[in-house]
């Protein structure tokens, strides 16, 4: 809804050049409650600070706020990366839902004030909206 | 049955040790109801959901929240025996209020992300896998009795 979107774009703001150490620090979260998502990741130093996870948790970042950009047509924005998940990664749906409970953790803890029942909803939506995008072209 | 380490179980006395019960339930129930709207489907007799505000602020929530969370206080207390401390409450929601256990995980992850904006810093990743598993445990153990 334009709600949604206002909201989004209003917590992505917020966020500002935060967001590549929010990516980091979500996928840090991921790994350490859910184990199994690091079977995706044996070729990545997982130690907390590693370099690896800095560059990756950037590079998810940078694609959600590209997503933020184009809210009226996320398919068409993340359309390479669809077919990257979907045939080249091939991670299960589930852990998609593991990252997305991360991301509002990390958010929820670092950005108390904006994080208000109103935006959670909105950001647990296009979070959710993000992994079906992701997911879409699996089979 | 889920484990706890000696290092888990003290890092989560010492969180719940500092959380007002009574406000964080109403907020975890409150936000279950904003974010999931679809669990409204169990609380018909509560009056106005019609909003995010009148959601956080209807009185039965506020009510309703402190009671699940008190009970939640249990778990932190039976951390090694969830499933039996949790045996009459998994009746009770798969006999009389036919609640699908999924809901279970849905307000767990939502009390995890209340407590992130409760303790901010202070709930480390190292924190979070600690509360991640309890709440895990106590959906487990609720949905343990279903039949």
């Amino acid at each position: 809804s334009a709600a949604d979107k206002n909201n989004i774009k209003a917590a992505w703001n917020a966020i500002g050049s935060h967001a590549g150490d929010h990516g980091a620090e979500a996928l840090e979260r991921m790994f350490h409650s859910f184990p199994t998502t690091k079977t995706y990741f044996s070729h990545f130093d997982l130690s907390h600070g590693s370099t690896q996870i800095k560059g990756h948790g950037k590079k998810v970042a940078d694609a959600l706020g590209n997503a933020v950009n184009h809210l009226d047509d996320i398919p068409t924005a993340l359309s390479a990366l669809s077919d990257l998940h979907a045939h080249k990664l091939r991670v299960d749906p589930v852990n998609f839902k593991f990252l997305s409970h991360c991301l509002l953790v990390t958010l929820a803890s670092h950005h108390p004030a904006e994080f208000t029942p109103a935006v959670h909803a909105s950001l647990d939506k296009f979070f959710a909206t993000v992994s079906t995008v992701l997911t879409s072209k699996y089979r | 049955m889920v484990h706890f380490t000696a290092e888990e179980k003290s890092t989560i006395l010492s969180l719940w040790g500092k959380v007002n019960v009574e406000e964080a339930g109403g907020e975890a129930l409150g936000r279950l109801l904003v974010v999931y709207p679809w669990t409204q489907r169990f609380f018909d007799s509560f009056g106005n959901l019609s909003s995010a505000s009148a959601i956080m602020g209807n009185p039965k929530v506020k009510a309703h929240g402190k009671k699940v969370l008190t009970s939640f206080g249990e778990a932190v207390k039976n951390m090694d025996n969830l499933k039996p401390a949790f045996a009459k409450l998994s009746e009770l929601h798969c006999d009389k209020l036919h609640v699908d256990p999924e809901n279970f995980k849905l307000l767990g992850n939502v009390m995890v992300i209340i407590l992130a904006t409760h303790f901010g810093k202070e709930f480390t990743p190292d924190v979070q896998a600690a509360w991640q598993k309890l709440v895990s445990g106590v959906a487990t153990a609720l949905a343990h009795k279903y039949h």
